[in-house]
């Protein structure tokens, strides 16, 4: 299983995990098959077309996936995804 | 204007940040602002007290830093940055400092720098956790060849979400001024080309590279930003989808 490594704006929808597993043969499987365990999850990644939405950004093993094949990055077990939001807040 | 910095936000961000490049020597800083200060911000806006609540933020700091730090001249903007000042108001500074709180201001803040070919050291905090990243000159890498567009109404972090822990601003903010300091004084920058992100909860700190994205709309190679349009800056509305 590969680690999907979540940031702080989305652990809610985690339970407070930091990291989580998923199975998938590419980031866009791993990312579908994660909707199973916690709902929400996708919506907040991709948007209604299934896209990554232009204020996310997905790291498979530090590279960013938008300069190898986007969602149909192959996923290996022993590979690290990181999910990197744009953030502001904080009022 | 050869060792001056300009401060975005006088707020959880800009403070540390203010306080670390005076500690550092900086002596001619510029904040920009036009919020004033509320009982609520103390806790993490670390120039402000409660005698200062209800006056302009920016007053606040510059009182606050020249009297801890004599030397140093702080120029207060008592105005909102946005699309209509933006580039002129970084184009007087020689490195730029983002401690705003709203994506619309980062997107500004970004592209008026690129344009003015303004160093700009990114900061961001939110819940348990911030970012850091640098902008050269000029960009490539930029804030925008990264995330491309501000999220939409609903899907960005929720109200709820938007707090954030008193502490994890003042690192972000102080670890911002000291890099602007080294910008400054021409030592590498630590942040240039990599997102820093900082979890207080588990206390990581890590880093991923990113490369110039040539469709970037403002520093890439055909860019279609050339200029700031207010239209193009929108605060999204605070509707949370997940409350």
């Amino acid at each position: 299983m590969a680690t999907i490594r979540i940031p702080t704006p989305l652990r809610k929808l985690t339970q407070g995990k930091e990291e989580i597993t998923a199975t998938g043969a590419t980031v866009g499987a791993l990312i579908q098959n994660l909707e199973a365990g916690y709902p929400g999850l996708k919506e907040r990644i991709c948007d209604d077309s299934g896209q990554v939405r232009k204020f996310v950004n997905i790291f498979a093993n530090d590279e960013d996936i938008r300069f190898l094949k986007g969602l149909d990055t192959p996923v290996k077990d022993s590979d690290e995804i990181s999910i990197v939001p744009a953030i502001a807040g904080g009022r | 204007m050869s060792e001056s910095v300009l401060i975005i936000g006088a707020g959880g961000l800009g403070c540390p940040a203010a306080f670390a490049l005076a500690a550092a020597g900086v002596l001619d800083i510029g904040v920009v602002d036009d919020d004033v200060v509320d009982a609520t911000n103390l806790h993490r806006q670390i120039l402000h007290g409660e005698p200062d609540v209800g006056i302009l933020k920016v007053e606040s700091l510059a009182h606050a830093l020249e009297r801890r730090f004599p030397r140093v001249r702080v120029t207060t903007h008592a105005t909102r940055f946005d699309a209509s000042n933006a580039v002129s108001l970084v184009g007087a500074y020689a490195v730029v400092v983002d401690g705003s709180d709203n994506f619309a201001t980062k997107f500004v803040a970004n592209d008026a720098c690129v344009l003015a070919r303004r160093p700009l050291v990114h900061g961001a905090a939110v819940g348990l956790g911030g970012q850091l990243l640098t902008v050269p000159a000029g960009g490539k890498p930029c804030y925008r060849c990264l995330f491309e567009e501000p999220p939409p109404a609903g899907v960005g972090p929720s109200c709820s979400e938007a707090g954030v822990l008193g502490p994890v601003p003042g690192v972000v903010g102080a670890l911002q001024g000291a890099e602007a300091a080294r910008l400054l004084r021409g030592q590498n920058p630590a942040f240039a080309g990599r997102l820093v992100q900082y979890d207080s909860l588990g206390m990581t700190v890590r880093a991923v590279r990113f490369n110039p994205n040539p469709t970037c709309a403002v520093c890439g190679a055909a860019p279609r930003i050339h200029a700031l349009d207010a239209a193009d800056y929108v605060e999204p509305a605070c509707a949370p989808i997940h409350a």
